[in-house]
């Protein structure tokens, strides 16, 4: 795969916390190529780094060792204000607790990153109906993120995520705060984007989610471990599942 | 399934074709690879085993001489004692676990690659299983059936979590020792 058709690489990427003794290698030596239009999984217990590979990768933590790119462009090397810059524009984040501000309406939130990114008031508000839309929220662009459920929250934050139309969306634990229900809200939102070509990677625990991807990645004390195509691959047919058929 | 279609004729004697709409409904996609003749046969066997008669209606004109298939009272009996069980079906844990055993006392195979073969194949099936569950409207019969179905293979994922662990400190133990 060459460089360009990548939309996030990161090559031996290493990420240490701490000093001397209590040093820790929360990344160690991590690979990665997600091409577009991928929806790559990451699994692993806690504590095993891969928050951390999400934060390095969406450019919000800087790696210690290692390169990376987003779309063809290195990063690491980036000054914190061009790295901001890359942020706004090209990543979309959604975190487990939402962190929508409160003051704001669900359109409003949806809004501020077009804002941020230089994108006129009436753009904006176009963006972002058209996105709440997209989550099955029109109904509640007006409605403070208080009144809303954590599923519809996250939906909102989804549609945040989406504002400027990021090459990839960065997810971190995006169901752990859900019930059933709500997670198969995002689970859906999830297949619409994939669908739609959308690159996302995904941080979960959750075997769910992990089994919507694409592609998932074990990781264990900062190393991937496993690295598994789940796409396409045919089982026995879902009537094997609970006995039928056999 | 000779008792789940013995139960459904508790309601009122049935047609074959109309027993087999009532489980596709209920299992949706589940009841997708379901041979078309398999209500048959089983209704055959049941008739043999004196559980249900069967009776020739007067049928539509275009569809002549319909099979009307009945409980007998012994049939009877055997829904309600279907019905008054507690069994269960046994998830098949020990094959698994003996097999890491095995290949790790004979030196076979290492144990975590045999895990994490087994979750990978799991891990497939959630996924199969999830797309099905994500496609179905909600509030059917077929999606609580499909959420259980999730929810087993989770529960065996983790089992399978915690086999990596027992395994992995099993192999630091010898290489420490």
């Amino acid at each position: 795969m060459n460089v360009s058709s990548a939309v996030v690489r990161a090559c031996a990427l290493v990420k240490t916390h701490g000093q001397g003794q209590s040093r820790v290698r929360a990344v160690d030596e991590v690979d990665l190529e997600v091409p577009q239009g991928q929806m790559l999984a990451v699994m692993g217990p806690s504590g095993c780094g891969k928050s951390t590979v999400l934060h390095l990768l969406g450019g919000l933590e800087r790696p210690t060792d290692g390169e990376l790119w987003v779309a063809g462009r290195r990063i690491d090397t980036l000054s914190e204000r061009a790295l901001a810059r890359m942020r706004r524009r090209s990543v979309g984040f959604v975190f487990q607790a939402f962190h929508l501000v409160e003051e704001l309406s669900a359109a409003e939130n949806v809004e501020l990153p077009a804002l941020l990114a230089g994108r006129s008031r009436r753009q904006a508000g176009r963006r972002a109906s058209l996105l709440l839309e997209r989550v099955g929220l029109a109904g509640r662009a007006r409605h403070l993120p208080s009144q809303l459920s954590g599923g519809q929250r996250q939906r909102v934050a989804i549609a945040r995520a989406l504002a400027n139309d990021p090459l990839v969306v960065l997810a971190d634990e995006p169901t752990g705060n859900l019930d059933t229900a709500a997670t198969l809200d995002v689970l859906r939102i999830f297949e619409d984007l994939r669908s739609a070509g959308q690159t996302l990677v995904i941080v979960t625990h959750d075997e769910r989610v992990a089994a919507t991807a694409d592609r998932l990645v074990s990781m264990r004390d900062g190393m991937f471990v496993d690295d598994t195509w789940l796409a396409g691959s045919r089982t026995r047919g879902l009537g094997g599942l609970i006995g039928l058929g056999e | 399934m000779q008792d789940a279609v013995l139960a459904m004729l508790a309601k009122e004697p049935s047609h074959g074709y109309h027993l087999r709409a009532r489980l596709q409904q209920s299992l949706g996609p589940l009841g997708e690879s379901m041979n078309p003749g398999q209500i048959y046969v089983t209704l055959t066997r049941l008739e043999k085993a004196g559980l249900v008669v069967c009776e020739r209606a007067d049928g539509l004109p275009e569809r002549p001489e319909r099979k009307v298939y009945a409980l007998t009272p012994a049939g009877q009996q055997r829904v309600a004692a279907w019905l008054a069980e507690v069994g269960w079906p046994k998830p098949d844990l020990a094959e698994f676990h003996l097999k890491l055993a095995a290949a790790a006392a004979a030196r076979l195979a290492d144990p975590i690659e045999l895990v994490a073969a087994q979750r990978r194949e799991l891990l497939r099936r959630l996924r199969e299983v999830q797309q099905a569950a994500l496609a179905e409207p909600a509030g059917t019969g077929a999606g609580l059936l499909l959420e259980g179905v999730v929810l087993r293979l989770r529960a065996d994922l983790r089992w399978l979590e915690a086999c990596e662990r027992a395994w992995s400190k099993a192999d630091d133990e010898v290489e420490d020792g």
